[in-house]
Parts: structure tokens; C-alpha cells; sequence
């Protein structure tokens, strides 16, 4: 039942950073998505989730490891099994103002993907953009029209169309709506829900926004300078935290209840993150943990499977757990 | 207690080439010392022009303040203040910090001195005293190693620490009210506890009035007094914070407080968003700005534009719901017991 669409193995992206250091954007990241779920991946800025987004996509190459997309090694695909793989993953852009060419028509950029993966007539090109238009709730009067006439949820609706319109597989939506407004983004998570109802499709959804993640996502990955920290199910993720830096990322949403809101304990967090660049040694969180002991400073923790289908890279969840 | 700010009908309009955009029509509100305020809605709805009204920071001829707004800062009115009399009003007694730390701080000069600016400009210090003064601002904020810090220049520093120091910036001077332009939409979550912790804080110490523009309920909801929801450059409702969250009688209020995913709600199961778009504000609106987008809109609703009615002390709602010969329909919390 459950089939593994995309699996990465050890996924490690590296960018030199000047002065012969190295930025490890993406270090040592292991997952697996099945058909049809939906992975969310949160995280601060800059703790490598697009990047880890783009990778899997293969818009970076990846500087070690591997990306394995329905059985088969992505570095190893070329001419037709290249093109094939560059039709089933397709991308939604973080930024609908632009990521849309502003000189092309709304039918020009939801049409340009279909020119190179199938071979339609100008017609039956026509006919496809308009039902592509109405799937993401957009007239055909569209079409003609170009970006910059739309408001910011529209145009996310067509970068949305965009990718749907070579038929992808998979669909890595690299925060899809944090540009928009409160009432926007609902419409927008809906859309996407729909959507992969419909045509059985699999999202992997980077946000930093928690409760949005939480309510679109099967299963989350939390991130830490380039790292995984922790993976489990949404629900059990959103109810019994085992990395403390979950903990205190999920205790930082505000929530819409001003009474629960003063009677909530906060895991406060100090300082920021640190720099990719020289990150701590051992664990990258212990600089900020208030577990931290000496064995986390000469080890680093690995990714393990603590409890079924519950994963988390911590020394102390353990004793973390208690407190 | 005596009113700090005292806003009376204050309307906005820009001039463009379509015509005359009608932003800001008809915001009444008032500002205890130490207390804070929040402006909620969607973009859009004049919240920020509201707010840079206040300052009188928008720029003639563009943008117009109509004849018959009354901004009053304990008692003096601002719209008739001359150029140095508003010099003196801005960064003295108000301040602002902005969105978008990245931009709103200069770039080619280092944080101490866009805090010694305004110092050596308002308070006549000299530049020695200006230094010390915009160190222990600097300390104030919560900036690690002020004497080092100030010497920096705003690239060097992470988002947060841009924020800290715009929040420098606008307290450098001690103002009385400082109006924060969705101060923490930019930010990380984790960030975003500590600013909003750190202007509490701020609050408390240095009793200084906090007008917050946002849209996120979230942020409003453990540290806003009050609370005005605006729409179509108008307040539907205003109220305590407790009011709004859970008496909250406009269907507009129901619409921004049911658009949050709820922490325990279904995974995957449809979320609840308002459909439509806000009105056109170059046309006239002589009805109830959301009778378009509204579940309970009636015919009277389309015709006249409701008033104000005072629900207690603190709480006004303009909705003709409130009307007595309006049907009774279930509030937005009488349906989440229900559901519950």
C-alpha cells in the first residue's frame, strides 16, 4: 500500500563560502516520501529547506548522497528517463511576483512546460490551458492576461497551474504561501488539497509556517542548520515533541486564544541560530539547549528510529522528556 | 485616566489617475498612556496608512488628509503643527518602527549612528553623550556586546538584531507612543516571541504607548489591551482583547478568527476561507463595506452603511445584526461550543 515515491539517502549539499570554508546547507539529510502523503519540512531561515527542496528536485546537483525517485538514481538518469524525471517532479515558487516572466501571457507560461513534454496542437494546447485555469479556480478570460494584472493569490494560483500542467507526480511546493494574506493562504492549502485528491499527487511542502504545515502535511520533518532533527506524523509531532528544538519551535506560534495564550508555558528560546558556516561541534542545537551535556559537544547525534515510525537526532530526548 | 492620542473621523485619500482612492474613511479611536492597541485586517484595509497618518508621514499631494480629521497628542492638534512643531512631534514624542528591517535601516551607516541621529538631533547631545546614550539603548534592546555592536554596520546583523536595533532607533528619544508597523511579519516565529517579549517588556518599563499594526491574530491575542478591526478603511469593531476573541459580534471578526488553522482541528480536512475580494475603495460605498462578502448580509445591508453601536464600555460593533428587528444568528463562539 504504502509504496516509497522518492527516497534520500544521505543527501549532502555543500556551497564554498570564500576563504576555503565551505557552507553546509544541506548535511547528512535521510527521508522517504510515499505515494500520494504529503512531507512537510519546517525550520527557520536558513536552516536548508529549499535548498534540500531544490536538491531533491534536482536543480542543484547534490554534492554527495543520493536522490532516488521511483526506484531509480537520479544522478544516473539521462536523455529520455532525464526528461520523463523532469516531467513528474515539477516546483512551486515561494514568491508569486517573481517567479512569473512578467513578458509572457498567463497562456504562455502555463502553456510553455507542454511544448517540450508533449507534442499538442495548438488547439488541443488551448483547450488544456482553460481546464487548467478552472481546476485552479480561474476563468479562461485569463489567459490573455499577464502577470501583473493579477493579485498575489491568483498568481500563485498560476504558478500552481503551471506545474500541473506537464502532469507531474511529484510537486515540491517550496513555501507556497507565505507571501499571501491570512484569508489567501486558506484558499491556496484548499487548492493544494484538492488538487492532490484528485489526481493523486505528492507534495513535499517547505514552510516555516507550523499550523499551516501541520494542517496540509501527513508526516513532518523539522530542520536545524542543514540537518533533521526530528520526523514523526503531523499529529503525533504537533502533541509529544521528542527534540527539544521542536519543542520550542512549535511552543513560539502564537495561538489565537488570548486565554490559553497567558496560561501556555513558553520554551523560550535564546540567541539565534548560528552560522551554517562554523556551526557548533557534535549537536548544532547545544549551543541553545538547556539539556545539553558534554557528550553532546564531541558527538553529534544521529537521525534514529526511537519509537515506530518516530524519528529524532538527540542524546537526551529521554531525559528531555521529563522535564 | 487622561488620553494620550485622540483620533477623531480621520480620512485618507489618495489621488491616481483612476481617481480619488478613498484608504482611510472615518477612524475614530482614542490611547491611554501604557496601553496597547492593535489594528487587525488584510492588506489593504488602511491599517498602516492609519497609522503613518498619524505621524503625518504621508505626502501631499499624493495623499490628501480630508478637512475635519482630528489627531489630538495630548491636546495639541498635529494637523495644524507647523514643520518644526512636527519635527519635534515625530521621534520625540511618537515614534515608528517598521516592517521590513532590512530596508528601513540605512546601509551605508552603522547602527550607532542611526541611533545617535536622532539623539544629537532631539535632545541636543553631544556626540560623546550620543554614543553612551545609543550604547545603553542598544543594551536596552538586548543587543550581546553593545559597545561592540554599535560600531557595526546593519548588513553584519541577523534579521532579529536588525528589528532590535530599528526598535532602538524608536525609543532612543522616549517617546510616548510608539507605533509598530507589523513589526514582526519579516521574522521567524522564534524571533517573533522575542520581539514581541522584548517590546512587553519595553512597555512595562518605560510605560510607553504601543500602537500594533498586524495581521496575524496570533501576535494580537497575548499582548494587545485592545483591539480594532478594520475594514475597507473603516473599524467594524473595536474592543478588549477578551471582547474580540470571545464576544466578538461582527461576521467579519468571525471570518479573520475562523481563517486560523486551529492547533487541534483535523489534518487535511477543508479550512474555512472567506471567499471574495474587499472592495473597491474609488467607488463611493454608502453600504456596509463587507455586504458583499458577508453570510448574513441583508437587504439593509446593501443600502446604508451601519453605525457604531456600543455593546459596554469598551466594546462597538458597526453591523446591522446588532439592529433589533435583525434576525438572531449564532455568533462565531456559539458555534465552536456547539462543534465541541
Amino acid at each position: 500500500m504504502s509504496e516509497k515515491i522518492l527516497e534520500v539517502k544521505n543527501l549532502c549539499k555543500y556551497f564554498p563560502a570564500g576563504k576555503k570554508q565551505t557552507l553546509k546547507a544541506v548535511d547528512n539529510v535521510s527521508f522517504y516520501i510515499n505515494r500520494g502523503e504529503t512531507l512537510g519540512l519546517v525550520g527557520e531561515s536558513g536552516c536548508g529547506k529549499t535548498t534540500c527542496g531544490r536538491t531533491v528536485s534536482h536543480l542543484y546537483t547534490p554534492t554527495s548522497g543520493t536522490v532516488i525517485f521511483d526506484g531509480k538514481d537520479v544522478s544516473t538518469l539521462k536523455g529520455k528517463d532525464l526528461l520523463s524525471f523532469k516531467k513528474d517532479v515539477q516546483m512551486i515558487f515561494q514568491d508569486p511576483y517573481s517567479s512569473l516572466d512578467p513578458r509572457m501571457t498567463i497562456a504562455e507560461i502555463v502553456g510553455e512546460g507542454m511544448d517540450v513534454h508533449f507534442k499538442y496542437s495548438t488547439e488541443e494546447k488551448n483547450q488544456k490551458v482553460t481546464e487548467l485555469l478552472a481546476r485552479v479556480g480561474l476563468t479562461e478570460d485569463y489567459a490573455n492576461r499577464f502577470a501583473h494584472e493579477l493579485s498575489g493569490g491568483q498568481r500563485q494560483r498560476i504558478g500552481i497551474a503551471r506545474a500541473l500542467a506537464v502532469e507531474p507526480r511529484f510537486i515540491v511546493c517550496d513555501e507556497p504561501i507565505s507571501a499571501l494574506d491570512v484569508s489567501i493562504q486558506a484558499q491556496i492549502v484548499n487548492l493544494l488539497i484538492k488538487l492532490q485528491k484528485e489526481s493523486d499527487l505528492t507534495y513535499l511542502f517547505i514552510s516555516h509556517d507550523l499550523s499551516m504545515v501541520r494542517h496540509i502535511s501527513d508526516r513532518v520533518g523539522v530542520m536545524y542548520l542543514g540537518s533533521l532533527v526530528e520526523l514523526a506524523s503531523s499529529e503525533e509531532i504537533f502533541s509529544r515533541q521528542l527534540h527539544p528544538y521542536t519543542r520550542a519551535l512549535l511552543s513560539a506560534i502564537p495561538t489565537a486564544d488570548p486565554e490559553a495564550e497567558r496560561s501556555r508555558k513558553r520554551v523560550a528560546l535564546e540567541g539565534e541560530v548560528p552560522s551554517p558556516i562554523n556551526p557548533p561541534s557534535g549537536c548544532k542545537f547545544r549551543n541553545r539547549c538547556i539539556h545539553a551535556t558534554e557528550l553532546c559537544a564531541k558527538e553529534a547525534p544521529v537521525l534514529t528510529e526511537v519509537e515506530p515510525g518516530r524519528f529524532t537526532a538527540c542524546h537526551h530526548w529521554r531525559e528531555a522528556m521529563d522535564v | 485616566m487622561d488620553k494620550i492620542l485622540e483620533v477623531k473621523d480621520l480620512r485618507v485619500s489618495f489621488n491616481t489617475y483612476a481617481g480619488e482612492v478613498k484608504a482611510v474613511r472615518g477612524v475614530s479611536f482614542e490611547l491611554s498612556p501604557g496601553e496597547t492597541l492593535a489594528f487587525v485586517g488584510e492588506s489593504g484595509c488602511g491599517k498602516t496608512v492609519t497609522a503613518k497618518a498619524l505621524m503625518r508621514l504621508l505626502q501631499p499631494p499624493f495623499a490628501v488628509i480630508k478637512e475635519g480629521s482630528s489627531v489630538r497628542f495630548e491636546g495639541t492638534e498635529v494637523m495644524d503643527m507647523d514643520k518644526k512643531a512636527l519635527r519635534a512631534y515625530r521621534g520625540n514624542d511618537v515614534s515608528m518602527i517598521f516592517q521590513d528591517p532590512m530596508t528601513s535601516l540605512n546601509p551605508t551607516m552603522t547602527c550607532g549612528k542611526q541611533i545617535m541621529e536622532s539623539l544629537i538631533l532631539h535632545k541636543g547631545l553631544t556626540k560623546e553623550q550620543a554614543r553612551e546614550e545609543a550604547i545603553e539603548t542598544l543594551r536596552l534592546v538586548k543587543i550581546p556586546d553593545p559597545e561592540k555592536r554599535v560600531d557595526e554596520y546593519p548588513h553584519q546583523m541577523s534579521g532579529g538584531m536588525r528589528q532590535r536595533v530599528m526598535i532602538a532607533i524608536a525609543l532612543s528619544c522616549q517617546p510616548k507612543v510608539l507605533i509598530a508597523d507589523e513589526p514582526t511579519t519579516a521574522l521567524d516565529v522564534t524571533i517573533q516571541a522575542q520581539i514581541i517579549d522584548l517590546l512587553r517588556e519595553l512597555r512595562d518599563k518605560l510605560n510607553v504607548a504601543i500602537i500594533l499594526v498586524t495581521h496575524d491574530l496570533g501576535v494580537v491575542a497575548n499582548f494587545a489591551d485592545r483591539i480594532q478591526v478594520m475594514y475597507a478603511g473603516q473599524v467594524v469593531e473595536r474592543g478588549t482583547a477578551h471582547e474580540i476573541f470571545y464576544e466578538s459580534r461582527h461576521p467579519y471578526t468571525w471570518a479573520l478568527l475562523n481563517s486560523v488553522p486551529k492547533l487541534g482541528s483535523e489534518i487535511k480536512q477543508e479550512l474555512y476561507s472567506l471567499g471574495g475580494t474587499p472592495p473597491d475603495l474609488l467607488l463611493p460605498l454608502e453600504c456596509c463595506p463587507f455586504a458583499a462578502r458577508c453570510e448574513y448580509c441583508m437587504p439593509i445591508c446593501r443600502e446604508k452603511n451601519p453605525a457604531e453601536e456600543k455593546l459596554s464600555a469598551t466594546h462597538g460593533c458597526a453591523c446591522w445584526l446588532l439592529h433589533p428587528n435583525a434576525p438572531k444568528v449564532k455568533t462565531f463562539q456559539e458555534r465552536l461550543a456547539e462543534q465541541k
